[in-house]
């Protein structure tokens, strides 16, 4: 150990106070800009700040580094058309990788440092559940989590957290009722996620399927590729409908696999992992790594699905045409896929929640103004916000992938996490896209 | 006397800290917390490798470990923070014993693979066995300042005020051990493991000694990082976690403690500054996204370039050019390579025999 030799004062007091002025000149200026006392953080006379932590770099990041870019993008035309109250919002969204620790940093950055108003559509459950605790503690909003797990779902532990898409124990509950009334004594096997999201799904899953129905329960670990002994044992145990909770790496390998051992059972498979653009594309990646030619489209051919958002395929739904505009205007390189729809939605509940939080927003009245209940808006099932839920969009649509898009069948059913509350048909009808594009 | 120098540097920088630490904004202290912790698992990764001669590509592991014994003990046992932070560092110690049991065996490449191993694997024991420890969604961790310090006082300041804590402890125990018999004798198989081995050393000990103290201070550095994050879950113990300490004690320079603060402020500080930098400039969001990663490989690639012996090997070599007394000794055990003695054939830092590979960049 060459310096203990001849460790000495100066050297280390030197040495220690460099290194604390590098990191006091980290960044300058955010730290004291919250300094009037009585103002709300983040809130100025012209701007709203908000921040959140999104894979951009990392495994999760293909795919889900789209959707804060396409919420950036609304957030944008919202500006360009007068703002909130005249106040424009400014979007931070820092890269934490996917990597809890590295989300614990950035969001102490961003509301420690940077002064956010609140954290928005932070992204990943294990990555947000590293901070949700600490956003509550410190009375952030924590709107909109990009996460369907129901764990956010908890006013009375998480007050100031929101849910927002369909959470997985739903999903299941709705494609088991589809299972249920379309595959009636058909033999199903699971093919799911080993985690919170997979074992969310099929918990809803269970709750519809009569238990004699399911023959094979299959699961995957997304660090291992290698589902060959999975899709095997779901084809030896003879199942004629595969349900899978998969990302859609795992979709595309689950479809690849079986079409090897010459299988082809029915697919119904969470939205979370069906988007048509992104698994057409992984098909024709995989199965040219491993030398052969395929059509993605054709792969995907009726592959059942659900859906809580209007496909892009719907060119005559006034939201699609909404948001097709902005993406052509403000994020015309990214592709027309899930990931981008469903960014530029959430920042339109967003946008409405804001309008709602009123002229003078605060931190405690943005969660009164979530509570209170939101209005549709694009998507196709009602928010359940109230005092007591916080979890998100009610129900969702079953669709088809037909030639690269999903088509819509039959109605959009509702439901709630409990395992007796009922699959029902939603009556109501979604409300058309104001003219002006803002809530 | 050595331990007596050692205690008031460390008494001196810990009133530097705090008078930082009460000065600096939240975030600031955030980070220093942060970089405590990679400070703690470096010195102890720089130890394995630039006394011992050994590799790990898996410290990683040692780090999961610490963290998941602090989780557990705090939720189970309710166990404060302070009885905490040794407890974990002894579990990955004995952990450290196993793995240095198998590495004592291993050379090189060998060595290399087997730790890679082990950072890959054992993190996903969590997945394994959700029911103790909480699969992908992981255990929470609170620690909260002491009620005596006022309801106002900031937890990030608590939390680099113990981590500081740790940290100077831990190089205060290392800088006395390299100095001591146990130092010496590292330094030697290091070198030479034949010579050290005819000399009477026992040199499979030496090695696993040294993967004990080094999974030590890593344990330690995984109960700090669970205090700091509040999170335990498999997600933070990921490869690259393993292959970023590693890097941090190259970048520092390998063997020496200091080298181990200059890589922790590296790899908590560069990313960030970046980052802000980056986006204060209006790159979009995909460019601004990778800039951090970017600059991180330039800062890499340039150190050691301009610094192959890491940022204080280079510091050193800089004094011994500019200052009249060259602060390195010739003819002092363990003194720091110079400008002139990286090429002579009886410097002890000369490129080691061929089939040696574990003693690569250990000068």
């Amino acid at each position: 150990m060459n310096s203990s030799h001849r460790l000495r004062l100066p050297v280390v007091a030197a040495a220690v106070t460099a290194s604390l002025v590098a990191a006091g000149c980290g960044s300058g200026s955010g730290g004291s800009s919250g300094g009037a006392a009585q103002s709300v953080p983040g809130i100025t006379k012209t701007q709203i700040l908000i921040g959140s932590h999104q894979p951009l770099t990392g495994p999760a990041a293909p795919g889900y580094s789209e959707i804060a870019p396409a919420a950036n993008a609304y957030f944008q035309y919202v500006n360009a058309h007068g703002g909130i109250y005249g106040r424009k919002i400014k979007y931070t969204y820092l890269d934490d990788g996917y990597d809890p620790s590295k989300t614990v940093s950035v969001v102490h950055q961003l509301v420690l440092q940077d002064n956010v108003f609140a954290i928005f559509n932070g992204l990943g459950t294990p990555t947000h559940l590293a901070v949700v605790k600490y956003l509550n503690a410190s009375k952030v909003p924590d709107v909109f989590i990009a996460s369907g797990c129901d764990c956010w779902d908890n006013p009375t532990t998480y007050p100031y957290s929101f849910g927002w898409q369909l959470d997985y124990v739903r999903e299941g509950k709705i494609l088991g009722a589809y299972i249920k009334q379309h595959f009636a004594g058909k033999k199903v096997g699971y093919f799911f996620q080993n985690d919170e999201f997979g074992q969310d799904g099929v918990k809803g899953l269970d709750m519809e399927i009569p238990h004699a129905q399911v023959v094979s329960r299959q699961s995957y670990v997304p660090t291992n590729v290698n589902v060959g002994p999975a899709v095997a044992a779901l084809k030896a145990s003879g199942a004629q409908v595969v349900v899978s909770f998969s990302i859609p790496a795992f979709t595309a390998l689950l479809k690849l696999t079986a079409g090897k051992l010459g299988w082809n059972p029915s697919y119904v498979v969470s939205d979370v992992g069906s988007d048509p653009t992104t698994l057409a594309g992984l098909l024709v990646a995989f199965a040219k790594k491993a030398g052969a030619t395929v059509s993605g489209n054709a792969l995907t051919q009726g592959i059942i699905t659900d859906g809580y958002l209007p496909a892009w395929g719907s060119t005559s739904n006034s939201w699609i045409a909404l948001f097709k505009k902005v993406h052509d205007t403000y994020d015309a390189k990214a592709p027309l896929d899930g990931n981008v729809l469903y960014g530029e939605a959430v920042a339109y509940a967003f946008v409405q929640a804001m309008f709602k939080a009123g002229k003078n927003p605060t931190r405690a009245g943005l969660v009164k103004a979530i509570a209170g209940g939101l209005p549709q808006g694009p998507v196709v099932a009602p928010y359940d916000y109230s005092a007591t839920d916080h979890g998100g969009i009610m129900g969702a649509y079953m669709g088809v992938i037909r030639s690269g898009v999903i088509v819509q069948q039959g109605p959009v059913w509702t439901t709630d996490t409990t395992p007796t509350g009922a699959v029902t048909t939603f009556t109501g009808s979604q409300p058309a896209a104001p003219a002006s594009g803002m809530p | 006397m050595t331990l007596l120098r050692h205690l008031a540097a460390a008494v001196v920088a810990g009133a530097v800290i705090w008078a930082a630490s009460v000065q600096l904004n939240a975030f600031r202290d955030f980070q220093m917390a942060e970089i405590a912790v990679y400070v703690v698992a470096i010195a102890g990764l720089s130890v394995l490798i630039g006394l011992s001669g050994q590799i790990s590509l898996g410290h990683g592991a040692f780090m999961a470990v610490g963290a998941y014994t602090t989780a557990l003990l705090m939720m189970h046992l309710n166990w404060a923070w302070w009885a905490v932070f040794p407890a974990s560092a002894a579990v990955a110690a004995a952990g450290g014993a196993v793995v240095g049991l198998a590495a004592a065996r291993l050379h090189g490449p060998y060595l290399a693979g087997a730790t890679l191993l082990l950072a890959v694997a054992l993190p996903s024991l969590a997945n394994q066995f959700p029911g103790v420890f909480g699969g992908d969604q992981g255990l929470s961790v609170t620690v909260l300042a002491p009620a005596s310090l006022g309801a106002a006082f900031p937890q990030t300041r608590w939390l680099a005020w113990i981590c500081a804590l740790a940290a100077l402890i831990t190089l205060v125990v290392l800088a006395n051990l390299a100095r001591s018999r146990v130092g010496r004798d590292w330094r030697a198989i290091r070198d030479d493991p034949v010579a050290a081995a005819l000399a009477g050393l026992n040199v499979a000990w030496l090695r696993v000694l040294a993967f004990i103290v080094s999974a030590a201070c890593a344990g330690l550095a995984g109960a700090m990082l669970a205090v700091t994050t509040s999170l335990v879950s498999p997600g933070s113990f990921t490869l690259s976690l393993s292959i970023a300490l590693l890097a941090g004690a190259v970048l520092g320079g390998l063997g020496t403690l200091l080298g181990a603060l200059w890589g922790g402020l590296v790899i908590v500080l560069v990313p960030t500054y970046v980052t802000d930098v980056a986006t204060s400039h209006g790159l979009s969001g995909g460019v601004a996204a990778n800039v951090p990663i970017a600059a991180y490989g330039v800062v890499l690639i340039v150190v050691m370039l301009v610094f192959p012996y890491g940022i204080q090997g280079g510091l050193r070599r800089l004094a011994t050019r500019f200052l009249p007394t060259p602060p390195a000794r010739i003819g002092t055990p363990g003194r720091l390579p110079s400008a002139d003695d990286d090429k002579g054939p009886d410097s002890p830092y000369r490129r080691p025999p061929v089939g040696e590979h574990q003693e690569e960049g250990t000068s």
